[in-house]
């Protein structure tokens, strides 16, 4: 007896044929008690819209500011560092983190590998719920403009000498809680993965979005907990009357930031690989090919998530480590660039020679490639120990983790979304406008974060409200081009109110012979439970 | 792998057989649990800095989080006893599950290593060290092979008891399970015990007393917590066993509570190996 069957007999919620309205539970069971991945994916991708639309708003209210030198929009530098702070986190933790692991994984891992569910679906609804208290903290955190320390939280910065506030307190809480969220879903993704493939889906057959997450899992259960030990000295130091990172009482900064960084640099990978994967299905599927060396493409992720641990002091160059140490974490940084440039090159290889589709997420995919390439890049300059000592903490730092980032990992999220809303809603997006929303936001982004190389190159210093009359001219090119990114923001939000209007429906498989996974084989939306069977994987 | 596209090759056929997952039914104490979480950070901000009603909120908030606990755990207990739900495979993603989440309790336990350790190898990391040793100069510490030791030998025997209650379980006799998890809890709650009786006896004092109490009360006080926790696992197996819920075939609630047990017992060996013992300074008189 299986439990499909105990399903069937006990619950009329579980019906597994292509019908899916009819069989949900009601309102309050179905989305706020929901044991369902797919829709649990779709709350955490709505999450992921709002975290990301209030940190884009932050970033255009900081574009204003820095339009021309002086104060305009911001009354204090307090109130700028608050801004800085809760834009990187709402960034990181409430928007490309729940879109690309939350809302994507969730959808797309176990109908990728046959599982009727994930592994463990009440983990999985606490997981999402987590996050909405840690953003209330972070946005009390905001509001009260008592955390001004940046994404990275550095004592002497973030103590109770200079953030003597609550707000600080809760922004260090949520990242509690959002850890704790992550964590879980760690593990349920990995259980998920190892436990849940249906027959003949071996490791070597899973699709690289799956391998992708599977590592970005590992990397999450391997590096948050230590992010919340140190943040746990933090608040003790903070409220109980430690030490850990207080000179005063023998303590060390230093420590901070290594604790930190072993969580930070896993961190940035956490972020870009579910990109890597979804970007491999559809230069793929837009290709008509198979993607080239499928091995090495997935070895190339483990490898990426296994140095990934082992180079976090790049990101402290200047903060007084020996110089041996930074010949190592030099040295161990720049080997990341040959699984990275595997990938890269793989992508280039898939379309080689394929008959390629310029459709909307092929553009945001080939964006992403090319966007994904310059921040690699620069990041080539930035891992030079000796060429960091001049630009750590300048905007050519600003300008690197955009643009693997903000335009890495953000292009890949917009690619997914084009790529699967029509399986996920069972709606076309119209495709027009996510052209024009594609090349609208890549002329915006392009020009906000280009012209901060040379701002870096020219000396000027990150987190500061206000700079001198020289760097003017190429900060109004980076305002004027955040203002067009945050028009592509109302482009997208109007694709979506076109997607959900919509009266036309898709086919199972709208991309045709080149998308080959699971979810092509099901219909548009996918019934509210799939694989009552499991598929054979041949 | 020629005909691959992303791994998968051709459309899948139908493998015929009925999905072995447990799809488990809507459950409300998800989000209630998640509003719980955020009720004790809530009530430790508070009372923090504003003390008072803060102690309420933590209070309510530890009180739901319990609540929580307890509610979830009866659903998956009685899910267990359900037949069909709990399949071989199920049981198995619960294996998985618990060796995953016992990894990340290492990783929490590596960033107080790596903070002990980061004063104990390279004491000039201590500002101010001006004699470059650790324990820093004028610290008093633990005689290692006092109440610590004694406490290392406590929780080496109750390893020796739950693996005695294991076996007792495996070849199906009840009395020697209830027998080995009981005499497991009493030396579980006798470690903390004399942890609680330690603390209250240190010659060193955990507000503003320096880096070397901060290290070593959070690192010993985060396992006593999870020796605390542990306790509580095993007493829950206890009442679970006297109630015949445990097979010879089918314990997984046993056999997670007793990896988290060896669990905590190794983070007390490297505890008492790298603090207690290697990181002994001027012992304090008794």
């Amino acid at each position: 007896m299986s439990a499909s069957d105990h399903a069937h007999d006990h619950s009329h919620g579980y019906a597994a044929h292509h019908d899916d309205h009819g069989h949900a539970p009601g309102f309050f069971r179905r989305w706020l008690c929901s044991t369902n991945h797919k829709d649990i994916g779709t709350l955490y991708l709505i999450f992921g819209a709002v975290g990301g639309t209030v940190g884009g708003i932050l970033s255009i209210w900081m574009r204003l500011e820095l339009f021309s030198p002086g104060m305009h929009h911001f009354s204090s530098g307090q109130e700028w560092n608050t801004v800085v702070t809760a834009h990187g986190l709402l960034m990181i933790f409430f928007s490309v983190m729940p879109a690309l692991i939350g809302g994507f994984g969730n959808w797309f891992v176990p109908i990728m590998i046959g599982a009727p569910d994930m592994a463990f679906p009440r983990l999985n609804n606490i997981s999402f719920w987590l996050l909405v208290p840690a953003f209330c903290l972070i946005i009390a955190g905001l509001v009260m403009q008592e955390s001004g320390t940046g994404w990275t939280l550095y004592p002497p910065l973030s103590n109770s000498t200079y953030e003597p506030g609550p707000g600080m307190d809760f922004t260090l809480f949520a990242l509690h809680l959002a850890g704790a969220s992550s964590l879980l879903g760690a593990i349920n993704f990995i259980t998920t993965i190892f436990n849940m493939r249906a027959p003949g889906m071996t490791l070597h057959k899973m699709p690289l979005f799956v391998w992708s997450m599977l590592v970005t899992a590992f990397l999450l259960l391997l590096s948050i907990p230590v992010l919340a030990g140190a943040i746990t000295m933090l608040i003790t130091d903070r409220n109980f009357g430690t030490s850990f990172f207080d000179p005063q009482g023998g303590g060390d900064p230093v420590l901070f930031q290594h604790l930190f960084w072993f969580f930070g640099h896993p961190e940035v990978y956490i972020m870009i690989l579910p990109g890597f994967g979804i970007i491999s299905s559809i230069v793929s599927t837009f290709s008509r090919k198979p993607i080239f060396g499928y091995l090495g493409m997935a070895y190339a992720i483990v490898a990426i998530g296994v140095v990934g641990f082992v180079v976090w002091a790049h990101h402290m160059f200047v903060s007084g480590i020996s110089v041996d140490t930074r010949a190592y974490f030099m040295t161990a940084t720049l080997v990341i660039a040959v699984p990275t440039g595997i990938k890269i090159f793989s992508w280039i290889a898939t379309m080689w020679g394929g008959s390629i589709e310029l459709k909307t997420p092929m553009l945001w995919a080939i964006g992403m490639i090319f966007l994904f390439t310059v921040g690699g890049v620069t990041g080539i300059v930035l891992a030079n120990a000796g060429i960091d000592q001049m630009l750590h903490n300048t905007y050519y730092v600003v300008a690197h983790f955009h643009y693997v980032l903000s335009l890495g990992a953000v292009f890949s999220i917009f690619a997914g979304f084009y790529y699967w809303i029509g399986k996920m809603s069972g709606r076309p997006y119209p495709e027009f406008w996510g052209k024009v929303h594609f090349w609208v936001t890549f002329v915006g982004v392009n020009l906000t974060f280009f012209p901060m190389h040379f701002l870096g190159l020219a000396g000027m210093p990150r987190r500061y409200v206000d700079y001198p009359e020289a760097f003017r001219g190429w900060n109004e090119v980076a305002s004027i081009g955040a203002f067009i990114g945050g028009a592509g923001l109302l482009v997208f939000f109007y694709v979506c109110y076109r997607v959900f209007t919509s009266r036309e429906h898709v086919a199972e498989n709208y991309w045709g012979e080149g998308a080959t996974t699971l979810e092509w084989t099901l219909s548009s939306p996918p019934p509210f439970h799939t694989f009552a069977e499991l598929p054979r994987i041949r | 792998m020629s005909t691959d596209t992303h791994g998968v090759s051709a459309l899948p056929i139908s493998s015929g057989l009925k999905q072995p997952y447990h799809l488990v039914d809507p459950s409300p104490w998800p989000i209630v649990g998640a509003v719980a979480g955020g009720l004790i950070v809530l009530g430790i901000v508070f009372s923090a800095h504003y003390g008072g009603f803060g102690y309420w909120v933590l209070g309510l908030g530890v009180l739901l989080v319990l609540a929580v606990m307890f509610l979830w755990w009866r659903d998956v207990i009685s899910e267990s006893r359900t037949p069909g739900l709990h399949t071989p495979i199920v049981r198995l993603g619960l294996r998985y599950g618990m060796t995953l989440f016992i990894s990340s309790e290492v990783m929490f336990f590596v960033a107080f290593f790596w903070a002990w350790f980061n004063f104990a190898l390279y004491p000039e990391h201590v500002a101010g060290n001006a004699s470059g040793v650790w324990p820093p100069a004028g610290t008093l510490t633990f005689d290692p092979f006092h109440i610590p030791f004694l406490n290392t030998l406590i929780l080496l025997l109750s390893g020796t008891t739950i693996t005695w209650a294991h076996h007792s379980l495996l070849e199906g006799n009840r009395r020697g399970l209830i027998v080995g998890l009981g005499l497991t809890i009493l030396l579980g709650l006798s470690f903390t015990c004399f942890q609680a009786y330690e603390y209250s006896s240190a010659p060193f004092h955990f507000v503003g007393g320096g880096i070397y109490p901060s290290v070593f009360f959070l690192a010993t006080g985060f396992h006593g917590f999870h020796v605390i926790v542990g306790t509580c696992f095993l007493i829950v197996c206890f009442f679970r066993a006297r109630a015949g819920q445990f097979t010879p075939e089918r314990h997984f609630g046993f056999e997670a509570a007793a990896w988290y047990w060896h669990f905590v017992d190794v983070v007390w060996l490297f505890l008492f190996v790298c603090i207690y013992f290697l990181g002994a300074g001027q012992i304090a008189p008794e």
